[in-house]
């Protein structure tokens, strides 16, 4: 037998190939080896699957990632506590403030500093922003795997835009937002701001309103959706899946709930679940999580306090927390993102981990694939929704 | 009570695919009479907010000094150490002598720079700031290297209210500058 080849040339057999677990298929059928990306426009950035086919079934499936490796987590050890926070926006560039947050609170945690009132609001409203630009730009990339080749991702880069408006006047960048410190946020909300952000808020559901009318009934999304790519809840736990992908197999498992960081148990949402575990639950579920996101931004919106957004005594330079290890996760829209940090007490950490929810959401991709058509694998690989950047770092 | 997705199976009309092309329609026709949200982009530029976080520039006080005492702490923070500093005294003939240092020369690489804004936080003379410049262009990787005076040009002046260069200049001629 051929060792297996790195490169993706075809192997003679790929059916006898151990970078495959078979999965009952005619062996003596004539498979087809199809290297899918990295520059296919449905793979959301430089990613690519082997995929072995009978026919059009899907009998094989190995993602290749690391194109868009970085080094994150190695440089991240090389430069100050302060030095990687605007590099945790570039990870799921959709989220960097959700991003910054998860760091922010994973060293706060290290060297045991407080976030006052008002910039724990701050990180709700914004990180809940964010999951509307995740969820929303979501479904234009979604439908646009689906062949509907440009009108729903403008509709939902329109209201998106209006978001990013918010983020560009409060962070001063419209994606890289580098906004949380250590013990709160870089600077307060600019005048207006909030008013601002009601508008956008309250226009939401009108949007979602007019995008679920299109989406939710249309024959081609039903038929292109519903039973296909299958997830089982035992197989979504146990290949730890996180976030909508999870929930929409049925698991209630939601860390705004689990832990309650932050403010979260001032809120009243529910956590939506799906029950049959099928593309057309992780479709719908965005919806459903969007509409809930709205409840908890409006009383946030109307509740916060005034105050300092700093915690006077915490330091940003020259920071040293003490020796010690933490983790700290939060509910990023695409699922549990957290930061393991070890500190030997000197000004860098001394390991510094990330577990990004997309590259391990990505892990069950051959068992959603499997038995599917090829057709279907951009459906599906689209309802996972990947960033490259978080997947490789 | 959990939330869970409904999923309504098509009404016998809707099996027809009629009311959703008709509804689809409506919804584009719709956006026919609605304000356009694009912008035709080199003509029309968008408004840029005052905290946006563009090219990294050096700027002048009002009198028109350099406002960079080169104190490097800019140089040391910068993440993708994109900041190279030469630090030197100001000449003796200049009227500014013996008041503070400047950078002899000061070089940011804009295809290193991830625009941050991290020297602007730590930059204890309020010299360095990121303005509105969003769009560099070029054509080799020199000329990304933007130096001393190209930063200050870009820059410009902008109001100090410290007026720490005067008080300190005072301060020397009456002899207890103490550097
Ligand atoms: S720009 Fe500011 S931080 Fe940088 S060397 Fe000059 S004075 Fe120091
Ligand atoms: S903006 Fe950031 S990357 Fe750019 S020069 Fe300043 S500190 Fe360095």
């Amino acid at each position: 037998m051929n060792p297996p080849s790195e490169t993706g040339s075809p192997s003679p057999n790929p059916a006898e190939s151990p970078r495959y677990r078979t999965a009952g298929y005619d062996s003596d059928a004539q498979l087809l080896e199809v290297s899918l990306g990295p520059q296919h426009p449905s793979t959301h950035g430089v990613f690519r699957m082997n995929v072995a086919l009978d026919g059009e079934d899907v009998v094989k499936l190995k993602p290749v990632f690391g194109y868009l490796h970085r080094n994150h987590e190695q440089i991240a050890e090389q430069v100050s506590y302060l030095g990687s926070m605007p590099y945790t926006d570039r990870l799921d560039y959709f989220c960097s403030l959700s991003n910054n947050w998860a760091y922010a609170a994973a060293v706060e945690k290290l060297a045991g500093i407080d976030v006052p009132e008002r910039a724990e609001y701050i990180r709700v409203i914004t990180s809940e922003l964010t999951r509307l630009v995740n969820h929303t730009s979501f479904l234009g990339f979604m439908l646009s795997d689906m062949g509907a080749w440009g009108t729903v991702l403008m509709y939902a880069f329109r209201e998106r835009e209006k978001i990013l408006d918010l983020f560009e006047s409060l962070t001063g960048s419209r994606m890289m937002g580098n906004y949380m410190r250590f013990g709160g946020c870089r600077c307060d909300l600019p005048p207006g701001w909030l008013e601002q952000a009601r508008k956008v808020v309250d226009g939401y559901p009108a949007f979602l309103d007019e995008m679920e009318s299109l989406i939710a009934t249309n024959e081609i999304v039903i038929s292109r959706t519903q039973r296909i790519g299958r997830l089982p809840a035992d197989k979504a736990v146990n290949g730890s899946m996180t976030g909508p992908c999870l929930r929409a197999s049925g698991v209630n498992y939601d860390i705004r709930k689990v832990d309650r960081y932050g403010i979260y148990d001032r809120f009243e949402f529910r956590v939506p679940l799906g029950d049959h575990g099928d593309c057309y639950d992780r479709l719908m579920i965005r919806f459903l999580e969007m509409r809930e996101t709205l409840k908890i931004l409006r009383p946030a919106l109307r509740d916060i306090p005034e105050g300092p957004v700093m915690d006077p005594k915490a330091r940003q330079r020259n920071l040293r927390p003490p020796e010690g290890e933490a983790y700290a996760r939060v509910e990023a829209p695409k699922g549990e993102l957290g930061f393991y940090l070890i500190s030997d007490a000197s000004d860098k950490p001394y390991r510094y981990r990330v577990r990004p929810p997309s590259l391990i959401n990505l892990t069950l991709l051959e068992d959603l694939c499997l038995g599917e058509k090829i057709a279907d694998v951009m459906v599906i690989l689209g309802t996972i929704d990947i960033v490259l950047g978080e997947v490789d770092r | 009570m959990p939330l869970v997705i409904e999923r309504k199976p098509l009404t016998k009309l809707e099996k027809t695919w009629l009311p959703q092309i008709i509804g689809g329609l409506k919804t584009t026709f719709g956006y026919l009479r609605k304000e356009s949200v694009t912008l035709q982009y080199p003509e029309e530029r968008p408004v840029i907010p005052e905290n946006y976080r563009g090219v990294p520039t050096l700027v002048k006080d009002p009198n028109g000094r350099v406002k960079c005492v080169s104190c490097q702490l800019c140089e040391f923070v910068c993440p993708p150490r994109a900041i190279t500093i030469d630090p030197g005294e100001i000449p003796e003939a200049s009227e500014q002598a013996h008041v503070e240092k400047a950078p002899r020369e000061f070089e940011i690489d804009m295809l290193r720079c991830i625009y941050c804004g991290l020297c602007q936080e730590v930059c204890p003379e309020e010299a360095i700031f990121l303005q509105n410049v969003y769009s560099v262009t070029g054509t080799t990787r020199e000329e990304f290297k933007y130096k001393k005076e190209k930063l200050l040009e870009l820059g410009g002046p902008l109001p100090d209210r410290h007026f720490k260069w005067d008080k300190k200049k005072a301060a020397a001629e009456s002899g207890n500058g103490g550097h």
